[in-house]
């Protein structure tokens, strides 16, 4: 049934290999380099100055503190970005005319292009820096994608619980909460989980641009040429990542 | 009769209410929730000046020649990044995959070796994909130099971790009886995955790879505000400087390299597929 | 609430004439079957009815006004008063029965209501109240989801009688229950008629239903209607013209207890 190699498949896959040979040689990596006696010493040194990690009480008590304040960036920007994408969703469903469904799918796919990253710096200017700009950051980019998958759940959902309350004179707004709200919560609620594990593993970058969180901790440590402290701040964030994986895995067998 | 009709949900949720409620709070500190903050005088000035700045978008032949190169730049890594993420995934994604494991053919339950390896493997992934793209970035800097070889290394790592756990996944979840069959029959493991594994599930680890490439793109976006190359250099240069033009500008590149590669690898998918 | 229909006429969205110049008068408190073949018309005469679908053709006339002549705010309060069951109950599956039947009276609700109730039900003892009258009390905090098909129907008639409108319009709504469930629920519907004094149309797949418990029938049969009277004047003739391209009469068989009087099939 499955045709062999088609001729634009075979293109594909030349135009593919090209583009890859391309990028190395445009980037000019130096690859040879890399493995001459003299770097590869640096760097088992630079490797070296990592170990052992800083985990004396008073390091470790700052590390906690700061993976708090990761969870808890992830959280809130989650829900904000959830009560936010909701809101979009409904006009981005074309629940209000196609005009406005085209105005509200833009400014989703907008808030989603630009990374979180970009948005945070953004948002260390207009908040000042700490982990209140991170938030914002995260909410903003998570509302353009929960606000796109959001209003594609509702597109999906069939229309008629809606429509025959309506039809019994329910206000549009009763009408959706009724109606149309019970047949996508769980997928609503599915994608926020999904989105809320990938804020977790951002959100310990933001600090990177001053905007809260284990990164910020990692970015300090670094600076000052503290590896040991840095090596702890590594592992912390590889714990966080490790333990979400295995929640999600768990949550997702159980479901 | 009331009996009856008392909601059996209602203590629950007033439970959750409540426990919800009490940690907001704590949630709102640690974030140092303060919408207020938007609106205080020197934030306000300082986000309106830039802002305002956005028009007229910096359009200098110098500026642009620039711009175009850290493009490039850009799209090389994350080609490059995917490259070398390939390189490292495969052969973990293989050791992963039992169905190719020589020890578990017959009677037994498998080979002890084997279960260690597998978990080994398992191991080394997650610690890969563990650590942020961007960390990885952030160290390489240091060891390789400002520029987007760090870049193109980190990306390998954190998306060959991804990568690997996926193709792993993948294999699993294929039907096996073809490659057991080539197994016993004596074949080669390349062989077995070529003709057994490969027909079945090659759609879907091309639609993967590709579908990583688009992620790799935006993450090759923000490489550049740790010093690993790429746009995300020159944006941070002009947020740095409080330049409006050139980040507006920086800007407009992001979300056309972001559409266009979300364009590209839609097509690639169906070409590949 | 009386209505009438002059020369009404509908066309769907897709071009099909679904109904075809209707003449049809409901005094108030009036209890009237359509019967008919699958496909007749029953369903879309009965939205018509509701106000929920606008005649391509004609006049709809309620309590003497045109709803559709009236602002989107007096078509609310309109169908505020009109309730209806439809063919497939319109009930999200996840959600719980004591919920779905307080749905009903959304429309008289303020939305404040509405929203508390979503939370904690506003008036759990009313819905009991009308559960238990169809005999499905017990499964009040059930999720609709969990509930057999006849299950299932009930609820949605439950949420309709805790409306209390002052029309009543119910469309099959037995189609999913056994024989003698169907028996008690019409005698149900009747009985709240009659006793509220409202306005009742019912479209029924079971003719020995309509004609045992309305005083009056209406036979639609390819968008009109064939016939419109008392139930005791309704001819073998007539119903086996009615159901004609059916091949025999659907009937929904006799409860054990109950006699099934079809006296009326033969007089005349
Ligand atoms: N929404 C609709 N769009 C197009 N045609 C419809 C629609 N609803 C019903 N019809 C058609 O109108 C005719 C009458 O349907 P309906 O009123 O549902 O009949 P009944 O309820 O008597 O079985 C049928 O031929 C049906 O296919
Ligand atoms: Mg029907």
């Amino acid at each position: 049934m499955k045709p062999g190699v088609t001729f634009g498949g075979l293109a594909a896959i030349v135009l593919v290999l090209a583009a890859v040979a391309g990028s190395f040689a445009y980037l000019d990596m130096p690859l040879g380099a890399l493995f001459t006696g003299a770097a590869v010493g640096e760097a088992v040194a630079f490797v070296q100055r990592f170990f052992p990690p800083d985990l004396s009480a008073d390091f470790l008590a700052k590390v906690g503190g700061a993976a708090l304040e990761t969870l808890a960036i992830s959280l809130v920007s989650t829900l904000l970005a959830a009560v936010a994408g909701a809101l979009l969703a409904m006009p981005a469903a074309g629940r209000q005319g196609r005009a406005v469904r085209r105005v509200a799918r833009f400014v989703l796919n907008l808030l989603r292009s630009v990374p979180e990253l970009v948005w945070a710096t953004l948002m260390v200017l207009a908040a000042g820096l700490g982990p209140f700009a991170g938030t914002l950051a995260l909410a903003l980019h998570t509302t353009g994608v929960l606000g796109r998958l959001f209003a594609e759940a509702l597109e999906n959902a069939p229309p008629t619980p809606a429509e025959a309350l309506a039809g019994s004179g329910t206000p549009a707004v009763a009408a959706f909460l009724y109606g149309t709200l019970p047949l996508v919560a769980p997928q609503w609620l599915a994608y926020s989980l999904y989105r809320w594990e990938m804020n977790i593993r951002m959100a310990a970058i933001l600090g990177f641009v001053g905007a809260g969180g284990l990164g910020g901790l990692l970015y300090y440590s670094l600076s000052l040429f503290h590896e040991a402290e840095a090596s702890t701040v590594i592992l912390a964030m590889l714990a966080m990542a490790i333990a979400v994986d295995g929640a999600s895995a768990w949550l997702r067998r159980k479901a | 009769m009331s009996a009856s009709v008392r909601d059996p949900a209602a203590l629950p949720r007033l439970g959750w209410t409540l426990v919800a409620l009490v940690l907001l709070w704590p949630l709102l500190r640690l974030t140092d929730f303060r919408p207020a903050a938007l609106f205080d005088d020197g934030n306000l000035n300082a986000m309106g000046h830039f802002v305002g700045g956005f028009l007229p978008m910096e359009t200098s032949p110098d500026f642009l020649a620039l711009l175009g190169k850290a493009t490039i730049e850009t799209l090389a890594m994350a080609t490059a990044g995917v490259a070398v993420a390939f390189v490292l995934a495969v052969p973990l994604g293989l050791a992963m995959t039992r169905s190719l494991s020589v020890s578990r053919l017959g009677p037994g339950r498998g080979g002890w070796i084997g279960q260690l390896l597998r978990a080994l493997v398992r191991a080394v992934l997650a610690v890969l994909r563990g650590v942020p793209e961007l960390v990885w970035a952030l160290l390489f800097v240091r060891v390789f130099g400002l520029g987007a070889a760090a870049g193109v290394l980190a990306l390998g790592i954190t998306y060959g971790g991804m990568l690997g756990k996926v193709y792993g996944e993948i294999l699993e979840s294929t039907d096996d009886q073809p490659t057991r069959a080539l197994l016993e029959a004596g074949s080669g493991r390349l062989a077995a995955f070529c003709y057994g594994l490969l027909p079945n599930a090659g759609q879907e680890l091309v639609s993967y790879t590709v579908y990583r490439w688009e992620c790799a793109v935006r993450a090759s976006v923000v490489m550049g505000f740790v010093g690993a190359g790429g746009l995300g250099q020159l944006m941070d240069q002009s947020m740095k400087m409080l330049n409006g033009g050139e980040a507006a500008t920086i800007l407009a590149t992001f979300l056309a390299l972001v559409v266009a590669a979300d364009a590209i690898s839609e097509l690639l998918r169906r070409r590949l597929a | 609430m009386n209505l009438s229909l002059e020369g009404v006429g509908l066309v769907h969205a897709n071009g099909h004439q679904a109904l075809r110049w209707i003449d049809l008068h409901v005094e108030a408190g009036e209890r009237v079957a359509l019967i008919g073949a699958s496909g007749a018309g029953k369903t879309t005469l009965l939205r018509v009815l509701a106000a929920a679908l606008r005649p391509s053709g004609g006049r709809l006339r309620m309590e003497g006004g045109d709803p559709w002549a009236a602002s989107p705010a007096v078509l609310r309060q309109l169908r505020a008063r009109i309730g209806l069951v439809h063919q497939a109950p319109p009930i999200p599956p996840r959600q719980r029965v004591v919920t779905a039947v307080l749905a009903g009276r959304l429309g008289q609700w303020p939305l404040w209501k509405s929203l508390a109730s979503l939370v904690l039900p506003a008036d759990a003892e009313g819905a009991r109240r009308e559960l238990a009258r169809l005999d499905l009390a017990d499964k009040l905090f059930e999720r609709c989801d969990r509930l057999s098909g006849g299950q299932l129907q009930r609820v949605a008639l439950a949420r309709v009688l805790y409306q209390q409108p002052d029309l009543l319009l119910a469309d099959e709504p037995v189609s999913a229950m056994d024989p003698a469930l169907s028996e008690l629920t019409v005698a149900l519907l009747n009985e709240e008629a009659s006793r509220r004094r409202v306005t009742l149309v019912a479209s029924l797949h079971a003719v020995d239903l309509a004609l045992r418990h309305f005083p009056r029938v209406v036979g639609v049969k390819d968008s009109g209607v064939l016939f419109d009277l008392p139930a005791s004047q309704v001819t073998e003739g007539q119903l086996r013209e009615l159901y004609a391209a059916e091949g025999g009469l659907p009937i929904a068989g006799a409860p054990a207890s109950a006699i099934v009087d079809l006296s009326p099939l033969r007089c005349s």
